[in-house]
């Protein structure tokens, strides 16, 4: 049997698989229930400060092609990550736990990681690339380079990262494809001092209408877009990042099988996330995705994972 | 792909007939194939205002019908629209009350729950069950669809109400423990309510030895299983796709039960504090 295991920026994860953050993780009941499902690694829903109220719904729908949301990025606020997640998903842990963070104001963040490390995370991924809060906050920092720059210096000296006097926990930066340049995007945040990336978030905003109504189904009107239909386009965004960088890669972005998993481990992917995957084949597509990476490995004679990492021929 | 469709994209449909049940809850009747089974909800979405889970009262495979207390500002909205205007649905979602031919059934509601009950015990009656019909409500102007559960014959309706206003005095649990002794023997007991009655209940029929099944609500946004916010405590397992229709064997073991909900942010609420 070929072995799946992975090693990210020092973490070690049983097999590639991720959940993506804002999926199925509200709890750690919920995180830790995917990790039995046989996913190698979790992130948790970005967590905020403060309280931070969503979207109104409906903030989600699906379809064969296409899924697409606006949830808004509901969370608690970090008092609930420390007090409850955290701990509860540490007490008999199971597998790495990727603490996604965001925040409106880039000092913001500093204070964010600073906090969260408390909990020792394995890795921190820095959302800045929400696509449905504009309203509230404009365009990502995901979208200037300069900005992603700023925010991946302030989270590094906030850990001491850069200097090795602090935690020293990894810090991954979550990349919007929405950009002209992604690669120079994240040349900038690796320059800054960025680990890896998470790469990529939801596409658009898209827009859906109701046609009998004539009105935007999705309450934010705008939404996210992910699921099958964007895989393409994201496999070419990790393939720009990691030609850019080189760095480690969470390829994420449509991601549902264990061929589409080895895809993005070709064009550089260490770790694949996913989760609008959840919806098409339920939490146990996690263990499904796993024996599919499996017979694959099985099939081709690759005796170990790493192997295959970045070795597409362009 | 595992072989499901995969279109959750609310279809729009209009609302046929408005029934008013009493002064703060509706009955919309639609004329839709939904091909419910009793006890599943679907996601209703009162366009540009929200979207709300409501369990499915009725559903004759041409026909079907939500009942809708008017508790906030999406229910407000949708109590403002006429017949012929547009709601959307997407559904239906989750599990149901698995009903076996010719069983006894005891139907436990509580409140608006007599709704969903209601659509339980047409679907009994086609399968030669016979069905006790329990409503608990505070008071007489909470008890709702009498009228439409004296017209099915072979259903026995017996309701409680706190202040006594309306059949026994007291509580639907009580009137619960005097049908489990009236009665030759319940196969099963449904129940669907406020989550700290259906705990009670839960427990009287445990203590009988009979098998209950309890509807399981949560704050839903997706009601696919996606965005984990009706996740429970400690299993993780989630309300709209293993629910909202448990058995409570396995509902009583979970650290959330009776004890607390989250909100719209996943902060848990202890039932009995104020938001």
């Amino acid at each position: 049997m070929a072995n799946l295991g992975i090693k990210f920026c020092g973490v070690e994860f049983a097999n590639p698989t991720v959940l993506a953050s804002g999926i199925l993780g509200v709890t750690a009941s919920s995180l830790k229930n995917v990790i039995r499902n046989g996913a190698g690694g979790v992130t948790t829903k970005s967590i905020w400060l403060e309280e931070h109220k969503g979207h109104k719904n409906p903030t989600m729908f699906g379809t064969e092609n296409y899924f697409i949301n606006a949830v808004g990025l509901s969370d608690a606020g970090i008092e609930k990550a420390l007090s409850e997640t955290f701990p509860e998903y540490n007490d008999g842990k199971l597998a790495p736990i990727i603490a996604s963070i965001v925040a409106g104001k880039i000092d913001d963040f500093g204070l964010l990681a600073e906090k969260i490390s408390e909990c020792n995370p394995d890795i921190i991924e820095v959302n800045i690339s929400c696509p449905n809060v504009e309203n509230e906050f404009g365009k990502p920092f995901a979208c200037v380079a300069g900005d992603a720059a700023k925010v991946t210096k302030v989270v590094k000296k906030a850990l001491g990262g850069i200097i090795g006097g602090g935690k020293n926990i990894p810090v991954i930066i979550k990349l919007s494809p929405n950009v002209s340049n992604i690669g120079e995007i994240a040349k900038a945040c690796r320059d800054a001092g960025a680990d890896g990336f998470c790469a990529v978030n939801t596409f658009g905003p898209g827009l859906a209408v109701d046609i009998n109504t004539r009105m935007p189904i999705l309450t934010n009107k705008v939404g996210g877009v992910s699921g099958p239909g964007i895989k393409p386009l994201a496999v070419k965004c990790v393939y720009d990042v990691f030609k850019a960088t080189g760095a480690p890669i969470v390829g994420t972005g449509g991601v549902l099988t264990g061929e589409d998993v080895i895809e993005m481990m070709m064009v550089g992917a260490r770790l694949v996330g996913m989760g609008t995957m959840v919806y098409y084949r339920g939490v146990e597509g996690f263990k499904k995705v796993v024996s599919e990476i499996e017979e694959w490995c099985e099939k081709n004679g690759v005796k170990n994972l790493e192997e295959i990492i970045g070795t597409v021929k362009i | 792909m595992d072989g499901k469709k995969f279109d959750t994209k609310p279809v729009t449909i209009r609302i046929k007939k408005i029934i008013q049940e009493s002064d703060t809850v509706n009955t919309y009747v639609f004329d839709y194939e939904l091909g419910a089974k009793p006890g599943q909800f679907v996601m209703m979405w009162i366009p540009g205002v929200d979207e709300k889970p409501i369990s499915v009262a009725y559903d004759d495979g041409s026909e079907f019908w939500l009942t809708v207390c008017n508790v906030g500002h999406a229910t407000d909205a949708l109590f403002k629209m006429k017949e012929g205007d547009f709601v959307g649905i997407r559904g239906p979602f989750g599990t149901y009350y698995r009903i076996d031919e010719g069983d006894h059934l005891a139907l436990v509601a509580g409140g608006y729950g007599a709704a969903p009950m209601y659509f339980v015990a047409v679907e009994a009656l086609k399968l030669n069950c016979k069905v006790e019909f329990l409503i608990g409500a505070r008071s007489k102007d909470f008890v709702l669809y009498t009228k439409k559960i004296l017209g099915l014959h072979g259903v026995n309706l017996h309701i409680s109400t706190n202040d006594g206003s309306m059949g026994f005095t007291g509580l639907v649990t009580n009137l619960l423990e005097n049908v489990i002794l009236e009665v030759e023997k319940i196969d099963k007991v449904f129940t669907c309510g406020p989550e700290m009655m259906m705990k009670f209940v839960g427990d009287i029929a445990w203590k009988s030895g009979i098998d209950c099944y309890v509807s399981v609500e949560k704050y839903m946004k997706c009601g696919v299983g996606v965005c984990g916010q009706c996740a429970v405590d400690s299993t993780g397992v989630l309300a709209c796709r293993q629910g909202s229709v448990m058995k409570y064997n396995y509902v009583r073991d979970l650290c959330e039960f009776g004890k607390y909900h989250r909100d719209a942010q996943g902060k848990k609420i202890y039932f009995g504090e104020k938001k």
